[in-house]
């Protein structure tokens, strides 16, 4: 293996175009099914501080290609902070560090001269408040990822690459007649949606949504589920979620976080399939929370 | 749960009805809308005066008048030079106060970032005569070898034309006094703003693998952008009725040129009442106060237009 930062640049600037879908994954495995092999995502050891305050330790998990992985505990718990970990937007954060190894797909994100604007590139992110940038329009801000870096791409491309993520994000029909408009007057769950149109433009290997749902309505909840189990077919998908139903339907595996007392790090209590854990959890502690009697 | 921010656009009556009116709150609204009145009612004041006092000057024939040519023609040379200063002063200001806006809000070390606010800020304390001896006594002097060499390289530029003002004492060196005026008070209205653009537009441009600088050009910029234009033009405002800094500072000749090394400038409305005032008499009086009645206009006119441009941006991006 080469250097890891340029090899993640490499990726990055071929990736562009969806309609060739042959990443070197597919090409060098075609029995394998799904036609967009995303990246599996391992941490080891990760250990995750801010400033002196131990946040998360000793986490090792495996989160899968082409599945959607739900962080679910209390709040406080370190979830959040764990997948902001996995795109090196926590150390944004000033004091925050992690010690310990994140791989994307075998090459650790944080390893000494790893740009974390690359990574970021390849490890997008959807957060809990729809965060459309108030000045652009629709178009824009979809285009906003793409348009990154000086990359240059003629307006007849751009124009594929927007309506293809806008309609992977089920809203192209509501809002192709008005894409000059700002996203600002978008509803609640259009401005979610568009925000997960502007981070799967740029064809990232993982998704990573920081309670994507909690500021929504049931409706656009529902919106927002479907959405998830249709993008993991190109994506992989971690998601932090307070609302155990919303795990329980809409992922494949499930990891539970919890802390002892507060002031304690949070620690991973068990990663299991979500049926696994929703029905036989291996630990008394995910099933006293599953099960409503704390948290 | 917080939902979008949309905020209740209750009619007070809706509450008001039945509810009874409390001390404190009478008080404060009487003491509110007292200050309201009171700041429009001098402003009226302040602009009935100018028209009266100007009034004599703007219907005498035009050889009473200073200089014997009109008011028209007094004022002219007055206000060209007092909004060629005042732009000069914004076009070199605007720039270094937005760099130095988002180097102490994004960039710098948050000690060094305190450290440097408030120097910026005590530069607003420095009083304009201070300035006006500084621009006369260091920085014209020091400007005599640049004006040279602009004359002889960039002279085929209407502003570089030259011939070089020997004293330094041009409006190059007005402007840029001015600037220095005015960059505190544009750095703080940027900084303030900058300082405050959400965490999550800022996080969003991140996510999608912006470097710093495309996060500052995606999120903090445009959401600054209407503090920046108010701010510059405060700026410009202070610029134009600055008086002492260019009343010792520029050489004047009551020319119109858009040269701005030479040795023979236009003056500004501000400083040419304060170099004439104490020896005029009768109508020379009322065309100084027509002048300043000019200068009023100017300024008013920059304020509104700086208003309209952020109110149609607020509304373009439906805040």
């Amino acid at each position: 293996m080469s250097q890891p930062s340029a090899d993640v640049r490499d990726a990055n600037a071929t990736d562009a175009p969806l309609q060739a879908p042959l990443g070197d994954a597919a090409t060098s495995a075609p029995a394998e099914a799904p036609a967009n092999v995303a990246k599996s995502i391992e941490a080891r050891d990760l250990d995750i501080y801010y400033g002196g305050f131990h946040a998360v330790a000793g986490v090792s998990m495996t989160i899968r290609p082409n599945k959607v992985t739900a962080l679910i505990g209390s709040s406080g718990c370190g979830k959040s902070t764990f997948l902001r970990s996995l795109n090196r937007m926590h150390e944004l954060v000033k004091g925050a560090y992690v010690d310990g190894k994140v791989e994307l797909d075998g090459r650790d994100i944080y390893a000494a001269g790893t740009d974390p604007v690359a990574v970021r590139r390849q490890i997008g992110m959807v957060f809990q408040q729809p965060n459309p940038f108030p000045t652009m329009s629709i178009y824009d801000n979809v285009a906003a990822g793409l348009r990154l870096n000086r990359r240059k791409i003629k307006k007849p491309e751009l124009d594929e690459v927007v309506e293809r993520a806008l309609r992977g994000a089920h809203l192209w029909t509501e809002v192709k007649d008005r894409l000059d408009k700002p996203g600002s007057g978008l509803s609640g769950g259009q401005q979610q949606r568009l925000c997960i149109a502007r981070a799967t433009a740029v064809e990232p290997d993982v998704l990573l949504m920081d309670e994507p749902c909690s500021a929504l309505d049931p409706i656009a909840t529902v919106a927002i589920e479907s959405l998830i189990a249709e993008l993991k077919e190109r994506f992989t998908i971690v998601i932090v979620t307070h609302n155990m139903q919303q795990a329980a339907r809409a992922s494949d595996y499930t990891a539970f976080f919890n802390i002892e007392r507060s002031g304690d790090p949070g620690r991973l209590v068990e990663i299991d399939e979500t049926q696994t854990i929703f029905s036989t959890p291996a630990s008394p502690a995910t099933e006293a929370y599953i099960s409503g009697r704390f948290g | 749960m917080e939902l979008a921010p949309e905020r209740a656009a209750r009619k007070p009556e809706a509450l008001a009805s039945g509810v009874p009116q409390r001390l404190g709150d009478r008080v404060f609204s009487g003491v509110a809308k007292g200050a309201g009145i009171g700041i429009l009612v001098v402003l009226a004041g302040v602009a009935i005066f100018l028209l009266i006092e100007a009034w004599p000057a703007i219907t005498a024939p035009a050889e009473r008048i200073p200089g014997g040519e009109g008011l028209v023609d007094y004022i002219a040379p007055l206000a060209f030079g007092t909004v060629l200063a005042a732009v000069l002063a914004a076009i070199i200001a605007v720039p270094f106060a937005v760099a130095i806006a988002l180097f102490v809000s994004h960039y710098a070390p948050r000690r060094i970032a305190a450290g440097l606010g408030y120097v910026i800020d005590l530069l607003a304390a420095v009083p304009s005569v201070v300035y006006g001896l500084w621009g006369v006594s260091v920085l014209a002097p020091a400007s005599r070898d640049i004006n040279a060499w602009l004359a002889d390289h960039v002279g085929f530029l209407p502003f570089f034309e030259g011939p070089a003002s020997v004293t330094g004492r041009t409006m190059l060196v007005a402007g840029l006094v001015l600037a220095v005026m005015i960059l505190p008070i544009i750095t703080a209205i940027a900084r303030e703003v900058f300082a405050q653009t959400p965490r999550a537009h800022e996080e969003a441009a991140l996510a999608l693998g912006a470097t710093r600088w495309e996060m500052v050009r995606m999120a903090v910029l445009p959401f600054g952008r209407s503090a920046v234009i108010s701010g510059s033009m405060l700026g410009l405002g202070r610029a134009l009725g600055e008086t002492m800094a260019v009343t010792i500072i520029l050489s004047v000749s009551g020319i119109v040129t858009f040269n701005l090394i030479s040795s023979s400038n236009p003056s500004t409305i501000a400083a040419n009442i304060a170099l004439d005032f104490p020896e005029s008499s009768g109508i020379a009086i009322n065309a100084l106060i027509a002048s300043g009645l000019v200068l009023f206009a100017i300024t008013l006119a920059v304020n509104m237009a700086a208003r309209a441009v952020i109110n149609r941006r607020e509304k373009k991006e439906g805040r």
